[in-house]
């Protein structure tokens, strides 16, 4: 077997493998010099990135990958002495989990050459970068696993290194009150998790995905089951009305962090679609589920925006954003939802809809990522966050004004960026499921365009103020951060339709399509 | 009756629990609120775990067909340790902010608004 062929098999187990290593690595690398650190975090990350992405293009091309840890052949999932029952953890990286990995790859590396140069001012960085390899071991684990305990336990990871992240600039007890609330809601969270994890294994004798969906009655338990897990799930990825941890955590963690945050939410939100598609499918009643999850959707996007345009600080600001856009993702694939036992009308306007909410999750990330780093550049230059004190930036930190516009009008959904890709697509099928909440969406999106008009002329335009004259253009690194992230916000905006072909198609059928989730992994139809 | 005892105590643990988490002021009380729902959910799923007459799967002494399935002894292991982890980080918590605030009433924790 050539290395490269090693790799290839063992991608998924190397995804949470490499930054996990790395990540307990890094004090000790750090002892040597600050050089070796950055090095070596850098090529851990670049690493993994070329793993996901090695790993993505498998998937796409030759169907799901499943990965077996300790069996004797990598895709043995069902021993033969073991009574057709996986007994080992597996992880199933189907083409939503593989769009996930993507995601969480492009963000990561971006995000990383950001702090090079955003952080290089603070002491004690080891932990720092050793807490953000956790993250990213967390996001990659959630998203490929496919044993429901394995999730908890990743999200585990991912609360307990978000949380120390988010406090770890102290800034006079504000950060550490942030990273409390959030910690807090997250474990309670978890526990409801883990109460109906134990459900499960109570009533299927089993904690793989597959074979829990493929036992599933939907009896009263399940139905249990099924609130502790949307409850849970809907707080962690910043649903109104669990929303409360949002802005606190995203304002006060540092600004290269809460980029990466915006994908650590998004991994809560695939758990919650992966629990409500592969676990349930249409056992459950998709009509009252889906407009559940539309009104979440719905609330997150009014409630976000409207506490969004009052805020004078300008981090705080773009997390009620975040709060808001999270609904959009919520409504298309709530949508999608609500009508999938309807083959008719799954066709007609189901998978647009589905496909509209994952492809915003994609560029959410990518356009919400660039907004929180040029937010952190200015913050970084002028050592303020409040609105009220900014003004004339335009005329020393250009590219930084130019990767904000790119940034506010595609949030906005303004062609030929990304954001108008994906709403475009959820304005239409939702409006042939129910034309007031496309009118809805519709609003939601004028209002954010209004508000982003409002911060880009408090912060950019105006006059030279005095007290910035000397205020420089962000460093090159920052600049190649959110220059990743600005082009493909570019690119993907110009051409949606590949992208949609290519990844989100697949990653939609792959999550509605349960049968072939089970299949993959125990073998049959 | 005497079978459901075990699903009982998880009930009431997990209500006292909550009752703790929602009604204390004192950051150091919530965190046992938190403890507590933590009891709760293993000594749930212990309970789940138990077969009469069920064989502790030690392969030296079990026969080899009979044993319980050890699974829900490892969750709980698990769950145990990523509860120590939490409590560990919740109290680092309460220790910067007690120096930073000089407090720990949460009422008195909300410098953030808005």
């Amino acid at each position: 077997m050539t290395f490269a062929d090693f790799i290839v098999i063992n991608a998924p187990a190397l995804l949470v493998a490499i930054p996990l290593f790395a990540a307990f690595i890094c004090p000790a690398v750090g002892r040597i010099s600050t050089t070796a650190r950055n090095v070596w975090v850098m090529g851990a990350m670049l690493l993994t990135a070329a793993v996901a992405f090695i790993l993505a293009f498998t998937v796409f091309t030759s169907g799901t990958v499943i990965y077996v840890f300790g069996a004797s052949a990598a895709n043995l999932a069902v021993p033969l002495d073991s009574g057709g029952i996986p007994i080992r953890i597996i992880f199933t990286i189907d083409p939503m989990s593989a769009f996930m990995d993507i995601i969480c790859a492009i963000a990561g590396v971006s995000v990383l050459m950001y702090s090079l140069s955003s952080e290089s001012k603070n002491t004690s960085l080891e932990g720092y970068y050793a807490l953000f390899l956790l993250m990213i071991t967390g996001v990659f684990g959630m998203v490929s696993t496919g044993d429901i305990f394995n999730f908890f336990v990743f999200l585990e990871i991912l609360s307990l290194a978000s949380a120390g992240i988010i406090a770890y600039r102290i800034d006079g007890g504000l950060a550490v009150e942030a990273a409390l609330k959030y910690f807090i809601l997250s474990t309670l969270g978890a526990i409801l998790i883990l109460f109906a994890i134990g459900i499960y294994y109570g009533q299927y004798n089993a904690l793989n995905i597959a074979m829990i969906a493929q036992r599933m009655q939907f009896t009263l338990l399940d139905r249990i089951a099924l609130v502790f897990l949307v409850a849970a799930l809907a707080m962690k990825c910043g649903a109104v009305p669990m929303h409360f941890w949002t802005p606190d955590a995203y304002s006060m963690a540092p600004a290269s962090v809460t980029a990466f945050l915006v994908v650590a939410s998004q991994a809560a939100l695939y758990g919650l679609f992966r629990v409500v598609f592969t676990l349930y499918n249409v056992t459950l009643n998709c009509l009252v589920v889906g407009w559940i999850i539309i009104i979440l959707g719905i609330l997150s996007m009014v409630v976000g925006v409207t506490m969004a345009i009052p805020q004078k600080d300008i981090k705080r600001l773009m997390a009620y954003h975040a709060v808001s856009q999270t609904g959009y993702m919520l409504l298309g694939v709530g949508v999608g939802l609500a009508v999938l036992g309807n083959a008719a009308l799954t066709s007609a306007f189901g998978f647009t809809a589905m496909e509209g909410g994952i492809f915003h999750i994609f560029n959410h990330a990518m356009y919400k990522g660039l907004l929180f780093l040029t937010a952190g550049a200015i913050i970084y230059r002028i050592g303020t966050r409040d609105l009220n004190k900014m003004g004339g930036l335009g005329h020393n930190m250009k590219y930084t004004m130019i990767f904000f516009i790119i940034g506010a009008l595609a949030i906005a959904g303004i062609p030929p960026l990304n954001g108008f890709a994906s709403k475009l697509m959820i304005y239409e099928s939702v409006y042939l499921f129910n034309p007031i909440l496309a009118i809805i969406a519709m609003v939601v999106s004028i209002l954010t365009l209004a508000s982003f008009v409002k911060v880009f002329h408090s912060v950019f335009m105006g006059p030279k103020l005095p007290e910035y004259a000397e205020v420089k253009e962000a460093p090159l690194p920052m600049l190649i951060g959110m220059g990743i992230l600005a082009a493909i916000v570019i690119l993907f905006g110009l051409f949606p339709q590949p992208v949609v072909d290519m990844l989100v198609a697949p990653a939609a059928h792959a999550l509605a399509d349960q049968g072939g989730y089970i299949a993959s992994v125990l073998g049959g139809a | 009756m005497l079978w459901n005892l075990p699903f009982i105590t998880v009930v009431v643990l997990t209500f006292i629990g909550l009752v703790t988490v929602l009604m204390k002021r004192n950051l150091i009380k919530i965190l046992l609120g938190i403890n507590i729902l933590e009891s709760a959910v293993n000594l749930f799923l212990v309970s789940l775990g138990y077969r009469a007459g069920g064989v502790a799967p030690i392969f030296t002494l079990a026969p080899s067909d009979l044993m319980v399935l050890p699974t829900p002894q490892a969750l709980t292991l698990t769950s145990i340790v990523i509860g120590v982890a939490t409590s560990a980080l919740v109290l680092s918590f309460a220790m910067v902010l007690h120096k930073k605030y000089g407090t720990v009433d949460i009422n008195e924790i909300r410098r953030l608004q808005g």
